[in-house]
């Protein structure tokens, strides 16, 4: 899968989640998922179930627990898919 | 003791959603219930309900995505409501992130059940499957008994003691009753109280199976909810939220609220499951000691009550709450005080009937009316006495105090004494 077409199913799972949209609209990849979006963080755990049914993949705690930005969430989801 | 007032309402039924749709709803005698054809489907006898109409689209002008996305149904009533109560009462709305919070306000707002319809389409599922990582994030804050009250007090700030009472279907009204004890003492300048029930075949399908709810009627849904009917034949299931700002007459008028009514009493008890009480009956003595502990903390006489909006859900306990009332108020037939039930329109509420029958009570009272009683032509033979005290049509009054009560399983008992503020 292209990095292109990750990323905006990655943004598109993020965003129902996000209270800050701007990083989103902006396309800032280093825009962190808590922080600078303001995703509640225990919805990081319904992201990284939507990631998994999105892209057939699977991904485990140890690497789920590594995604902080867009850019992480992209590289996980295009290594695995 | 504080004196408490009411200077705010927020309504979400099956037959209206604000204060003047509920208001024409209730004047109109407009009914809520509808046949459901997934109640079909499960094989329910009864087929019909009460569901708030269009609640989804609602949630979606109420909520952010990433707030709706841990709302069951019972919450999104809650918030709207809620919300709505809120902006009703003049207060400003908090931001979503950051800012303020409301030390002086609280929250009791009560569920009979709660989030079962999470609990059935979630977690059972997942859990039996073994796969218990898939139930996500969002099922605990939607499940837990307090889920409505915490919801509220996300989304308005609330910084006073925000909880949830549950006693069956009296918790509404006894929610009320709480809130009104507790600005009494002085431990808040506000509690928004009420109630809230989800839309959920799961909760229905336990009466349904009890033979409480009503059969005969799924082609003729809005004839279906028939208190005080001879053929009434079980209650209609319903759900909503019904939610009232409470606030000391001193915090009211120092900021200038505009004034419904003030809460003069209130008694809330149990049977004791004892001398004609069960769990799913209520003890006579019980009922009347609940009446008379109202009348006593008001320092009312029983002529002094123009209206009782009853608990009435059709079933055959109708003529006994009729019954007690007037071994209570001892009052002659001719001069009983005008007696309806809302369920008549909007089926019954289960934990939520307190909190939308207390919002139609304080209506009614602060707009010069008593609503229509629906579907009860037919009285039941032993309320004929009664007949020209039951409305069968909308009419005006000038009635200053209203009596609303609610009973429930567990021999439980809840009423409240409503004066028109003048």
């Amino acid at each position: 899968m292209d990095q292109q077409t990750a990323l905006e199913k990655v943004t598109a799972i993020i965003k129902p989640y996000a209270k800050n949209l701007a990083p989103l609209e902006e396309g800032n990849l280093d825009a962190r998922i808590l922080e600078d979006l303001g995703v509640n963080s225990a919805r990081l755990v319904d992201i990284i179930l939507a990631f998994e049914d999105e892209f057939g993949i699977s991904i485990d705690d140890e690497t789920a627990d590594k995604v902080r930005t867009i850019n992480d969430a992209v590289r996980v989801v295009s290594s695995q898919a | 003791m504080n004196r408490v007032v009411i200077t705010g309402m927020g309504i979400i039924a099956p037959n209206a959603h604000g204060l003047e749709d509920f208001e024409q709803a209730l004047r109109q005698g407009r009914s809520g219930i509808r046949h459901l054809s997934r109640l079909e489907e499960l094989n329910f006898s009864c087929q019909v309900a009460g569901v708030p109409s269009g609640y989804e689209e609602l949630a979606r002008e109420y909520f952010a995505p990433d707030r709706l996305v841990a709302m069951n149904s019972g919450m999104i009533f809650t918030g709207i409501a809620g919300i709505d109560c809120w902006r009703d009462a003049g207060l400003p709305m908090p931001d979503p992130i950051e800012g303020p919070v409301d030390w002086e306000t609280g929250a009791v707002i009560g569920t009979g059940v709660g989030g079962v319809d999470t609990l059935g389409d979630v977690v059972f599922p997942r859990v039996k499957e073994g796969k218990v990582r898939r139930i996500g994030s969002t099922s605990v804050e939607q499940t837990m008994s307090s889920a409505v009250s915490g919801c509220l007090g996300g989304l308005l700030a609330l910084g006073g003691q925000v909880t949830t009472n549950s006693s069956a279907c009296t918790t509404g009204t006894e929610a009320v009753i709480q809130a009104w004890w507790h600005l009494q003492a002085g431990r808040a300048r506000r509690v928004m109280a009420g109630g809230a029930e989800g839309v959920s075949e799961y909760i229905w399908g336990g009466f349904d199976a009890m033979r409480v709810l009503a059969r005969g009627f799924n082609d003729r849904p809005e004839e279906a909810s028939r208190p005080m009917s001879a053929s009434a034949c079980g209650f209609v299931p319903g759900s909503g939220a019904g939610i009232l700002m409470l606030e000391t007459l001193e915090s009211a008028q120092e900021r200038g609220a505009r004034i419904y009514a003030e809460i003069v009493g209130g008694h809330v008890n149990c049977g004791g499951q004892r001398n004609g009480g069960s769990t799913t009956a209520p003890n006579p003595e019980g009922v009347r000691r609940c009446i008379q502990g109202a009348l006593a903390s008001a320092g009312l006489s029983p002529d002094d009550i123009d209206v009782i909006n009853g608990h009435l859900t059709a079933t055959m306990a109708d003529p006994l709450e009729v019954q007690n009332w007037a071994s209570v108020l001892q009052r002659d037939p001719k001069n009983f005080p005008w007696i309806n039930s809302t369920k008549s329109l909007i089926g019954h509420g289960l934990g939520a009937a307190g909190g939308m029958e207390c919002v139609a009570s304080v209506l009614q009272l602060s707009r010069g009316f008593v609503h229509g009683s629906a579907n009860c032509q037919d009285l039941h033979p032993t309320l004929e006495p009664y007949n020209t005290r039951i409305p069968h049509q909308t009419r005006e009054t000038d009635a200053r105090i209203l009596a609303k009560a609610s009973f429930g399983f567990g021999d439980v008992n809840g009423c409240v004494l409503f004066r028109r503020w003048e």
